[in-house]
């Protein structure tokens, strides 16, 4: 294809002068003559226009149809190697997922201290596109909104018992659960270290992942004029091979996790929210209820989905802000609220100590620990990164760097340890003080309820969880579904409204499939090995932000 | 009549505006009003231009020769939006309040099934605004 100047234009009837500059100064474009949407193909069919990216459309969707035909036809055979594949992961390779997420956390740091924070996302002259509250509630909705719920409870009691019953060894290898050197019989300690273990998961580390990603796709593409989506941020380290091969391969993959991660977890998800149902209003938990639940979360988000990022996404995202702070600000009330209080800096303080320990990628004694909760979970959360941090970059234009980390690296740690704090606590208060042995004892997704049992108004609190766990459902679907349309668009965020909801559609398509017939916990297990690959991916995004970065106009 | 007409277009599909470009000039010649080309464009790089910036130059150069055949003041304005599709036809609603425009002449696809679910720019702008709105129908 001969391609002549920079600008060059792929419409050949438009009567625009060829050879208008790019504005210069404000921001520094990327000179390439890749034009965006030329390896589309644009179509109509059935009445309905189509501009999808061929290889990358054509090659994720045969590699999705294929992976849940195998999952569902031949689920004995296909589970057992993605544990093992998984195991292999978790077990021998944890050392490189926590050494990479520190990576990550201390560059992320760093950079709001330097004066590369001045610079400024889509140019010096770019005003932000949505308040900072809109914003934020996107931010975080995406982020994690519906592990805090579930983990919120079991996460910190888990902890606590596994720290309380002290280590246990065998032929000189650890065989316990606990954290760190656990802390046998003192309650206090146990406590102390159950919180900064949560902490640790939920804190600096997920967010930092997010973060790294969600900036290097921001600044390729509205700084430097690169579509957005994954290949961009190869283009310091790969040139203009990301145009071939190299960049569709990393699409691909970003379109697999993205989609199963989402299918999968909406599905466990239905799941989960029937149990709730069945034990908040004995409604029957059966496939019929799962079966429904998708049905709706996945019919509100395509309306969302349709209403677009600013009267859908952002709509839902703020709604779910209120009313968790609405429920966080009840159990804090009714709660241990002097503990959770003073907990809230001493939890703070035993996360910053414990926080060399705890991500130290070698010589871990706590090896069931450090592979089964911390590398588990770095790896699961770098495979959601390239959904979480693409939605992200869309939503920060015009935000400064300095700005950009300090709203999605610090601040929603600071809300990790105040929701941690108040649910953790509320929950340990009641298995040490209250001797109520209930929440312990119930199946994970039933922790929180049975917790907010406790405590008065349970009917209205627990209707206020469910509908806040089936909202952030949505806003994971509606964002996601966007995400896939973006990628699948060959990095154009206008293609035509069928295929965003093409998307959302078909993610629950795909969670019923998997629900009806078996291997959502295989799936789910498959997306988390895509963390291998992506680790790799974050790592050359690291360098990439720095690079660009350094080639940048301060604000 | 008319003091300033507002044509929406996208400059990505100018063939296809062809109706409504030349009638929007015949009629501000008639009435020597003064006309805006607005455009709704995303603020990630597009296949036309890398940043907003770039496409609000492109379309003021494009504004400028829509004004040498028709001879009358034109002027010509961006909205970005991080999400063009879904805001179109609120950013169309808003520019006509931006820019006092008291006809809007836009290109619109013929009626179809689809509209139910999901009704044409056009459609949707008629039945908002207070201005008059000239749909010129267009043939897929």
């Amino acid at each position: 294809m001969e391609k002549n100047s920079p600008n060059a234009n792929s419409d050949k009837d438009a009567p625009v002068s060829d050879g208008v500059p790019a504005p210069e100064g404000p921001a520094n474009l990327i000179d390439t003559d890749y034009v965006i949407g030329q390896d589309n193909v644009t179509t109509r069919k059935f009445g309905l226009d189509v501009d999808l990216h061929g290889k990358v459309f054509t090659i994720s969707s045969l590699l999705v149809l294929f992976f849940v035909f195998i999952t569902l036809a031949l689920q004995d055979e296909v589970e057992p190697i993605f544990n093992a594949i998984f195991s292999f992961l978790t077990g021998n390779l944890s050392w490189f997922f926590l050494l990479a997420a520190n990576i990550f956390v201390i560059l992320a740091v760093a950079l709001i201290f330097t004066p590369m924070g001045k610079v400024r996302i889509g140019g010096a002259h770019a005003k932000p596109d949505f308040s900072y509250l809109g914003w934020f509630a996107m931010l975080f909705a995406a982020g994690m909104g519906i592990g805090l719920m579930f983990y919120g409870v079991s996460e910190p009691l888990t902890h606590f018992g596994t720290a309380l019953g002290g280590t246990s060894m065998e032929n000189g290898v650890r065989t316990d659960w606990a954290p760190l050197g656990a802390a046998a019989g003192n309650q206090d300690a146990a406590m102390s270290l159950a919180m900064a273990a949560t902490i640790f998961h939920w804190g600096l580390h997920p967010w930092g992942i997010y973060a790294v990603v969600a900036l290097a796709l921001a600044l390729f593409s509205f700084n430097k004029g690169l579509p957005l989506t994954m290949r961009s941020i190869f283009y310091p380290v790969l040139g203009e091979r990301i145009w071939g091969w190299p960049g569709h391969l990393i699409d691909i993959l970003a379109v697999f996790a993205t989609l199963f991660g989402l299918a999968t977890s909406l599905g466990l998800g239905a799941s989960q929210a029937a149990a709730g149902l069945s034990y908040l209003f004995d409604i029957p938990n059966n496939n019929v209820t799962m079966v429904l639940l998708i049905i709706g979360i996945s019919a509100v988000a395509l309306l969302s989905v349709l209403a677009g990022v600013d009267k859908g996404v952002q709509r839902l995202s703020q709604l779910n802000m209120v009313l968790a702070f609405l429920l966080l600000a009840f159990v804090i009330a009714v709660g241990p609220t002097l503990a959770i209080a003073t907990g809230f800096f001493k939890n703070l303080g035993s996360y910053l100590a414990d926080l060399p320990a705890l991500s130290m990628p070698f010589g871990r004694e706590d090896a069931n620990f450090s592979q089964g909760w911390t590398a588990f979970y770095w790896a699961w959360w770098i495979s959601w990164s390239p959904f979480v941090g693409m939605f992200i970059a869309r939503v920060s234009r015009g935000r400064t760097v300095r700005e950009f980390l300090i709203a999605v690296l610090l601040v929603p740690t600071l809300v990790s340890v105040l929701w941690m704090t108040a649910f953790g606590t509320t929950a340990i208060d009641q298995v040490i003080n209250d001797n109520f042995q209930g929440v312990k004892d119930a199946a994970l997704e039933l922790q929180l309820f049975v917790m907010l049992g406790q405590l008065p108004l349970t009917q209205i609190t627990s209707f206020v969880g469910i509908v806040l766990v089936m909202v952030f459902f949505i806003t994971s679907s509606d964002s996601g579904s966007l995400v896939i349309d973006s990628i699948t668009a060959g990095g154009k965020v206008d293609a035509p409204k069928p295929q965003r909801m093409f998307w959302a559609i078909i993610e629950g398509v795909i969670a019923i499939a998997l629900l009806l017939g078996g291997g959502l916990t295989a799936l789910q297990t498959a997306v988390i090995t895509t963390g291998l690959p992506f680790t790799l991916v974050l790592l050359v995004a690291c360098y990439a932000i720095v690079k660009g970065l350094l080639s940048e106009p301060r604000s | 009549m008319f003091k300033k007409i507002m044509v929406p277009v996208d400059l990505a599909h100018t063939e296809l505006l062809k109706p409504s470009l030349d009638l929007a000039a015949d009629i501000a010649k008639l009435y020597q009003a003064d006309t805006c080309y607005i455009s709704v464009t995303a603020n990630t790089p597009s296949s036309l231009a890398k940043t907003p910036e770039e496409y609000a130059q492109k379309l003021e150069a494009f504004a400028k020769e829509q004004g040498q055949l028709h001879g009358q003041k034109v002027s010509s304005k961006v909205i970005t939006s991080p999400d063009p599709v879904a805001d179109m036809d609120d950013a169309i609603l808003q520019a006509i309040d931006d820019t006092d425009a008291d006809l809007v002449i836009m290109t619109t696809h013929l009626p179809r099934r689809l509209d139910i679910v999901m009704p044409s720019n056009g459609s949707k702008v008629a039945s908002h605004t207070d201005v008059s709105v000239f749909l010129v129908r267009h043939s897929d």
